[in-house]
């Protein structure tokens, strides 16, 4: 999909590479001499013409500075095992990790909370000093056995480690293997405490391991395969975008056999190894498992975009590109079917929207997917940067931007707030530690994680609702009222 | 795994397991399996002890709540603030990763103390641990020792630290550890020999709802008592959208902390969350020290208001009598829509104690009492409440129970209402149950951390969002024959 951007952006006015840089200069002299060494290679204006720009990711976070960055915990929990519907994912350690990313990240699931699905529920070891002297994985044996009898319609349990549980020595390993052999039950340890790596990022990585460790290949799907089964990687359900999402691939003709990991369900999570291509969104924290499962299982993959008419369309045709030409005539039907439909929603917002300026800053796909989305209602973006992202993030950006725009890598408030100032954004993409930041003064928000409790955002029925929304974010009339007349 | 374990093909849930299992949660076997757990803990209503000592740090003018440990942490902690008062929380981390697990974390704290106050040039930094340092020892005193003789922060600058171990107490405690720290802090060697500056010490404890402290302020001046309000959160949760943002846009005045011993009088207004504080306080001053229960309910509110008479010798003025006076019309409006009805509450220690004696109040049963972290000591105390009314015969307090347990609770012994927080909204569509929001967090509702629940006047709003809610279910659940105009 990247590469169908290869040609550079047209330029966006009064945005010049010289300014921006000048700009990074002044940002820069916020801070002391050596943090602002370890800052300086973090921001660039982008220049995809000529060689690309650079910007350093995946690097420890200054100490000091108000980052938006989470933990290897917080991407493990709340982005991977989190959304899996049908298992108890236990915070092993104490109370607070798991009570803080309880029901935050918006992976919604189908069924009946204890009884069928436990996604929205908090299960922790509540680890009191005692834990801590003797460690805790009698405990974490026990709490398995009452996980299995208090809900026998858990698929399985996940432990996901805190911080103290690497850092007094515990096996939840050997317990995990152990209780799964007790209990006839998938146990799968992570071993994703907080202090390890720099971002969540590795969390993501750590889950997948775990996944590829113990999960995937240990089921069977129990119906015949055909050439048109798929698994839909990377998608987290956030306000139902996987359900939006997985209504064009079926409208297209595709079977979607499990869903990574989105309202996911692990029986189905095991069985991906028998689909016939990956359809990856969040390339950030998913992308290495499917390399993993092409590498093992012979699965192609592709990346795929999903945010607004343009990308969706071009996305469509490059799946069906993969398949038969009655796929193929598929695409272009839907294509035909929704393009009215997505010009009648440009048509209404795009008059009110034109022209205005907006920054991004989310995890790690949103920075550059959502821009399509954005373009298509006429919004221009003048800068974008990722909390957790890696270079190959960065490659796929450079080309989504214009010319001299602000790229940024693990940006602290601070910056945001210089950069917002200086480039005079109508709006700000963020999370909810930024929303009230920029609303304060003055600067309408959209919390980009979470879709700011609305959604989907993916696919044909998400976009309407993304249009609403950014026009309610830049074009509410209590902006109006900011100033008081006297 | 996939080695050992022969492959399974994939099922998928019948309908009846779901109706089974559905229908078999609800059971008094179930419940009794469910109370049985030793283990595992499910839904619980406590946090831990960081997110009470960022609370406190906020709460102090021009001052940075700094976190000393994984950056993960203090990304936790400052969203969980921010979804409750949806407000700016800002607060910093030194971010120590593996090698500061290895290493220590001293580097990062001092890297972390420079770059903080160059970039956010707060007038105090506040620092306390998450797991990581509390796990290795990292000796925050000699960190900051050091920082001070490397020249990375001024000799004279105020950095008051904190142990927080998330894996000892709850929030209460790092409110409390936190607290004291600041204050003893500012105010050692501050105190002036036979000074008395006629102002009141209030330390409002662990309480999320900005409009509470207002109330707290307002209650003085209506006495004309000068409160010198400790970690004032009003304002850092609660600021103006006026197109400008402030990093510390509130807090109480440092110098104001700073003379705190030479107060007239110190009030804490939980009994269960501010101890350390308190101690401190009375080995460090002659002048009155108490704590009271928080001042939810008529009596609570009544007590509050005589101990400040006493304290400051002063007559509760005719302003708050007459408020006392519309309370009590309200109340007696209200009670037979609340008379016998059962609740069930679940939250911290003192907002329990507040609860209970309010219910009791109006005739109203505090019928499961859900503390799901505290002592002994907590248990009598709350056990005595429900024992002083008839109106607690055959209520159960449940300590160090969940919410998993509540539900199970109320599935087979059922209430009329359930009063705490958010998370307990899974619990009151299981059970269709209404569901009235107070506590800590509300991140499902706005505002209503805006909306004052202590005094005469929060617990008008207490009593008017209760009574309203009951009387929006006889509407809701009423036949049409007796769904009438007048109720």
């Amino acid at each position: 999909m990247e590469n169908e951007n290869s040609a550079v952006k047209a330029p966006i006015e009064g945005i010049e590479k010289k300014a921006t840089e000048e700009l990074i200069e002044k940002t820069l002299e916020l801070y002391p001499e050596k943090a602002r060494k370890k800052r300086e290679p973090h921001m660039s204006a982008n220049d995809p013409g000529v060689e690309g720009c650079t910007v350093k990711s995946n690097r420890k976070t200054v100490p000091g500075v108000m980052s938006a960055r989470g933990c290897a915990y917080a991407g493990a929990k709340g982005v991977v095992w989190g959304p899996i519907r049908d298992m108890a994912h236990i915070s092993h350690g104490p109370v607070g990790c798991g009570y803080y990313s309880w029901g935050t990240r918006r992976n919604l699931v189908d069924g009946h909370q204890g009884v069928d699905v436990f996604s929205a529920m908090q299960f922790t070891s509540d680890f009191q000093e005692k834990d801590v002297v003797y460690g805790g994985d009698k405990k974490l044996a026990k709490i398995c056995e009452e996980v299995k009898e208090l809900f026998p319609l858990a698929k399985g349990i996940s432990v996901l480690s805190e911080c103290p549980v690497g850092l007094i020595g515990d096996d939840i390993n050997a317990v995990a293997k152990k209780s799964s052999k007790d209990l006839d039950l998938p146990v799968i340890p992570c071993n994703c405490e907080g202090f390890r790596g720099v971002s969540q990022s590795l969390g993501h990585h750590i889950s997948n391991d775990s996944i590829r460790d113990y999960v995937i290949g240990t089921r069977e799907f129990a119906d015949e395969p055909t050439d048109y089964d798929i698994a839909l990687i990377g998608d987290y359900n956030i306000g139902g975008d996987a359900w939006a999402s997985k209504k064009i691939l079926d409208e297209l003709g595709l079977n979607v056999k499990a869903i990574w990991t989105g309202d996911g369900q692990i029986e189905h999570i095991a069985a991906t190894h028998q689909v016939k291509l990956n359809l990856i969104h969040c390339y950030r924290s998913m992308n290495y498992m499917a390399k993993v499962m092409e590498e093992k299982w012979g699965i192609p993959w592709m990346e795929f975009n999903f945010f607004g008419p343009t990308k969706i369309a071009a996305s469509l045709r490059a799946i069906a590109a993969r398949f038969d030409q009655k796929i193929q005539d598929n695409a272009e039907k839907i294509i035909a079917k929704y393009t009215p439909k997505m010009q009648a929603i440009v048509d209404e917002y795009r008059p009110r929207l034109e022209g205005k300026r907006a920054m991004l800053f989310v995890g790690g796909l949103r920075p550059r997917h959502t821009i399509g989305a954005y373009e298509d209602l006429g919004l221009e973006i003048v800068g974008t940067g990722y909390e957790f992202a890696h270079n190959d993030d960065y490659d796929r950006t450079y080309e989504e931007m214009a010319k001299g725009t602000l790229i940024f890598d693990d940006a602290s408030e601070i910056e945001l707030e210089t950069w917002a100032k200086e480039m005079k954004v109508d709006l700000v993409g963020s999370g909810v530690k930024e929303k009230y930041v920029f609303q304060k003064a003055g600067i309408p928000f959209r919390q980009m994680h979470s879709w700011d409790y609305s959604g989907p955002y993916h696919g044909y029925e998400g976009f309407p609702i993304f249009a609403r929304d950014i026009d309610m974010a830049i074009n509410s009339p209590t902006w109006g009222l900011v100033k008081a007349p006297f | 795994m996939s080695e050992e374990c022969a492959v399974k093909k994939v099922t998928d849930i019948t309908p009846e397991e779901v109706a089974r299992v559905e229908e078999w949660i609800n059971t008094e076997e179930y419940c009794e399996k469910n109370l049985a757990r030793e283990a595992v803990v499910i839904n619980p209503a406590h946090a831990c002890q960081p997110l009470g000592a960022e609370l406190v740090a906020h709460g102090f003018e021009g001052t940075l709540p700094f976190v000393h440990g994984s950056q993960g942490c203090a990304s936790y902690y400052r969203s969980a603030l921010t979804r409750h008062f949806r407000e700016p929380a800002a607060a910093v981390a030194d971010s120590m990763t593996e090698d500061g697990a290895v290493f220590g974390g001293q580097n990062n704290l001092h890297e972390g103390l420079e770059n903080a106050l160059k970039l956010y040039k707060p007038k105090m930094m506040a620092i306390f641990t998450s797991c990581m340092p509390e796990i290795i020892g990292d000796d925050l005193n000699a960190f900051i020792i050091n920082a001070r003789n490397a020249g990375i922060v001024p000799q004279d600058y105020p950095i008051p630290y904190a142990n927080t171990p998330s894996f000892n107490g709850t929030h209460i405690n790092g409110y409390d550890s936190m607290l004291k720290s600041v204050v003893s802090y500012l105010a050692t060697d501050k105190k002036v020999e036979g000074k008395d500056n006629g102002k009141l010490n209030l330390i409002p404890g662990f309480d999320a709802n900005t409009g509470n402290y207002r109330e707290y302020k307002r209650i003085c001046e209506e006495f004309g008592i000068p409160v010198n309000l400790l970690a004032d959160i009003s304002e850092t949760f609660d600021s103006p959208l006026d197109g400008t943002y402030r990093t510390y846009p509130g807090g109480t005045p440092l110098e104001d902390a700073a003379d705190s011993l030479n107060a007239h009088a110190t009030l804490s207004m939980q009994l269960h969350a501010t101890k350390e504080t308190i101690k401190w306080f009375k080995s460090e001053t002659e002048a009155p020290v108490e704590v009271m229960p928080s001042p939810i309910g008529v009596a609570n509110t009544d007590a509050f208001l005589m101990k400040l008479s006493e304290l400051f010798g002063k007559e509760v003025p005719a302003s708050l009598k007459a408020e006392r006076g519309r309370l009590v019309d309200a109340m007696t409006d209200a009670h037979q829509y609340l008379h016998n009805k059962k609740f069930a509450i679940w939250g911290d220690p003192d907002f329990l104690a507040g609860m209970i004696s309010f219910l009791l109040e109006m005739g109203a049963k505090p019928y499961h009492v859900i503390c799901s972290r505290g002592n002994k000591k907590v248990a009598k105390y709350l056990q005595a409440l429900l024992d002083e009314s008839v109106y607690g015969e055959g209520c159960k307090l449940w300590m160090n129970k969940d919410l998993w347990h509540l539900r199970s609770l109320v599935m087979t012994d059922p209430v009329d209402g359930l009063i705490g927080s958010t998370h307990g909204k899974f619990i009151a569509r299981d059970a269709n149950i209404p569901h009235i929001r107070l506590g800590f967090p509300i991140l499902d509702r706005v505002n209503l951390h805006r909306v004052p629940y202590i005094g005469y006047q929060g617990t008008m709003n207490i009593l008017t969002s209760v009574a309203n809610t009951m009387l929006e279910e006889v509407d809701r659940t009423s036949d049409d024959a007796f769904f009438e105009m007048m109720r």
